[in-house]
């Protein structure tokens, strides 16, 4: 299909001096440029006084993509977003968008403090290039969801930060430009308006929209985006399916992987009595599971010395998602070590997660040694030690069954139900064959 | 709170639907057919072209919009409102009328009132206009950095909100006229070319100066005493024929000079100086042909120094 975003050769650079000073006065520009054109006589070509906000980007979007724009502060994310919005110029290269484009790149972006909610509705339109009928059609429906119906006739500048959100996202959500822009807009706002916020993108890609998303919140861009592009110092480092993506991200910026070892003694997470020498996260195999099958039991070993005689140690791991909550906290409560004071040596503790216990997403965890008499002393403290991924293929034999939309919950066991019916004389029909087709997902 | 959708939803491979832009509202899996050409494209060089002139038509209900906001902010709040309009060239009329009357200033024997007001009432208009529109770029940065729509708008939408009092003010120049019996004569006919030669003079320098102003501030200190000198130089508080036929040409290579003598023989009547009016034509389109271009290559780089 022709998409809808195409993005050939694009760079933008600045110059640093530009960033800096931001505007100039005259007689700062005349001093400069005779500052440069000597400079340029001394050094020619002196590099390092530009900076590429984006660099060599080319890529395409299909009409009704979700993509996610993730990296570092500073990446790019935003600049790209002014660059397909024609906000700024760029330096080579040229972008095309197929349809008009919604922009929500900052709470309230040209709202007048002075206006009513319901003139700035209609400015806000205006400024997005909207008809004022299609504005008027869809007024009710932007006041609606904004739930500002009382307060729709009062100035802006007494809105709480709240209200300016909402009617903000509201706008920018309820008119029907073919492209939407979001810069992290999700964070600010109470829970159910944020939950809100969140069903509306799930709508708005139904109708077949297009949304480029930019954010920090990795849950928010796995749970809305199919595809992320991920950026550094403005060049493209990756470019596909969001969770492999998202967690190629999360590896480099968390400095988490599947498989942590401590080589010297002296650098291992411990104490005089114990070692972390080894975490990992491994399959049933024995391999080490940087990505996981949601069906699959994960076990989290650790591997550590004694080094002195005669204490009784627990070993422990938590396991928390991507959004930092906790998951559960496990220690070994097995009869063999539990009250049994430990020998000098090498030990490897596995805790096995079942399979089909586990929800999708990138997970980390703590790895510790403890012991508990006489008092709690935690030995080797080993904070996020390791992370891999939960990848939930639509295999249809997971708890997600048929369902290929986002399901909630920290975690997403298969359980059993059961249902009881009455038929009285009505015959039961055959089960219907299952006609959807069963989806691999790259990892 | 939790965000479950009842059954399996999604519909990523939809087909096109036939185009209706302006269809109805309840629209689900069904997107637009993509446009032949790019909706919105950005690339590389800074030359003015044809579609960005396309642009302004597209967005001109954008222009209606920011000239009624710029309205609406300028009089919330006040307690006068847009009386405000006339009481400024109103005061100044009657202290002019008061100091200069009594000093004996000739006015080519128009009643004070009206000649006075015949000078302030187009340079009230072009200074606010003038001084308004070079703020407002920077004034609307937020705006700026953050969305995309033809930039001239802006200063264009200041000038709009100035013509809405420049025709409230006019009043008392319509009310004066009737008070001193001006004769209604063929020349008033020429009341509209005035006006529009005063708005686009206004535009010109209006754009240019905001263009200016986001690359150097240095314009914000230097336009008040600039136009305060501009004031004297044009005959407003005295008449043109005051100077000797050997220096009047000095006179009229102010554009201003020949919209307010225009402005006073549309009201009295009497002969227009033709050459003057036509001389200011030419520096009003010689002004907006060159800040239309200034803008233009200044404009492309407004988010980044904003």
């Amino acid at each position: 299909m022709k998409p809808i975003i195409k993005v050939e050769n694009l760079s933008k650079s600045y110059r640093i001096g530009e960033l800096e000073a931001g505007y100039a006065t005259l007689r700062e520009a005349v001093a400069r440029k005779v500052a440069a054109s000597l400079r340029r006589r001394m050094r020619r070509g002196e590099a390092g006084e530009t900076l590429w906000a984006l660099k060599d980007l080319d890529f395409t979007v299909q009409p009704g993509e979700v993509l996610g724009l993730i990296g570092h502060n500073g990446a790019g994310k935003s600049t790209l977003l002014k660059v397909l919005s024609r906000i700024t110029v760029p330096t080579t290269g040229r972008t095309e968008v197929y349809g008009r484009i919604g922009t929500l790149l900052e709470v309230g972006t040209g709202f007048h403090p002075d206006l009513t909610g319901r003139e700035n509705i209609y400015l806000n339109g205006a400024i997005l290039g909207i008809r004022r009928a299609e504005i008027a059609r869809k007024l009710d429906e932007i006041i609606a969801f904004a739930e500002l119906e009382k307060f729709i006739d009062t100035p802006v500048k007494w809105y709480s930060t709240g209200m300016y959100l909402r009617l903000a996202f509201s706008v920018a959500s309820n008119l029907d430009t073919e492209v939407l822009f979001m810069d992290e807009v999700l964070a600010v706002g109470d829970v159910g308006f944020q939950q809100k916020c969140l069903d509306k993108m799930h709508e708005i890609r139904q109708q077949g929209r297009t949304i480029l998303f930019v954010s920090h919140s990795m849950a928010a861009v796995t749970r809305l985006c199919q595809r992320v592009i991920w950026l550094d110092h403005g060049r493209m480092v990756q470019d596909g399916p969001a969770h492999a993506v998202v967690n190629d991200y999360l590896g480099t910026a968390w400095k988490v992987t599947a498989e942590r070892v401590w080589g010297e003694e002296e650098e291992a997470p411990g104490d005089h009595v114990v070692r972390l020498r080894r975490v990992r996260a491994r399959e049933r195999g024995g391999a080490t599971a940087e990505s996981l099958d949601i069906r699959h039991p994960v076990g989290i070993e650790l591997t550590y010395d004694v080094l002195v005689e005669g204490e009784v140690l627990t070993p422990k791991v938590e396991l928390l998602n991507e959004e930092g909550a906790a998951l559960f906290s496990a220690h070994d409560v097995g009869e063999r070590w539990r009250y049994r004071p430990r020998p000098v040596g090498r030990y490897v503790s596995t805790v096995w997660i079942p399979g089909n216990y586990l929800a999708e997403g990138n997970l980390r965890a703590h790895a510790s040694i403890v012991s508990h008499t006489p008092a709690t002393v935690l030995h080797a403290p080993a904070p996020n030690a390791v992370g891999f991924q939960v990848v939930d293929s639509q295999h249809k034999d997971s708890a997600r069954g048929d369902y290929v939309g986002p399901i909630p919950g920290l975690v997403r066991p298969l359980l059993d139900w059961t249902t009881e019916f009455d038929a009285g004389d009505a015959a039961v029909p055959e089960t219907v064959p299952d006609t959807t087709e069963s989806l691999e997902v790259p990892t | 709170m939790s965000g479950e959708q009842a059954g399996p939803t999604e519909a990523l491979n939809y087909e096109s639907g036939d185009g209706d832009d302006g269809g109805a509202p309840p629209r689900r899996a069904a997107p637009h057919v993509l446009p032949l050409a790019p909706v919105v494209a950005n690339e590389a060089g800074a030359a003015l072209r044809l579609r960005d002139l396309g642009d302004v038509w597209a967005f001109r209900e954008l222009l209606y919009f920011l000239t009624w906001r710029d309205i609406r902010v300028r009089y919330k709040q006040t307690a006068m409102g847009a009386a405000w309009a006339i009481i400024q060239p109103l005061v100044m009329m009657l202290v002019f009328a008061v100091v200069f009357g009594m000093m004996g200033v000739p006015t080519d024997g128009m009643p004070y009132f009206i000649f006075f007001y015949c000078g302030l009432l187009p340079w009230t208009f072009f200074s606010g206009a003038v001084t308004n529109s070079s703020l407002s770029l920077v004034t609307n940065g937020n705006l700026i950095s953050k969305v995309y729509f033809p930039r001239v708008l802006i200063p264009t939408a200041t000038i709009g909100a100035g013509l809405v009092d420049l025709a409230v003010a006019s009043v008392i120049l319509v009310l004066l006229a009737f008070y001193y019996g001006m004769p209604a004569t063929r020349n008033l006919l020429m009341l509209p070319v005035l006006v529009v030669l005063t708005v686009l003079m206004s535009l010109g320098l209006g754009m240019w100066l905001a263009a200016l102003t986001v690359k150097y501030r240095d314009v914000r200190h230097v336009l008040p005493f600039t136009l305060q000198v501009w004031f004297f130089v044009t005959p407003i508080i005295y008449p043109a024929n005051l100077l000797d036929v050997k220096w009047r040409w000095l006179l009229y290579l102010n554009p201003m000079t020949g919209i307010v003598e225009g402005l006073r023989s549309a009201i009295s009547g009497r002969a227009f100086d033709w050459p003057s009016i036509a001389f200011s034509a030419t520096v009003t389109l010689a002004v907006l042909v060159i800040s239309i271009f200034a803008f233009n290559r200044i404009e492309k780089s407004f988010a980044d120094l904003i």
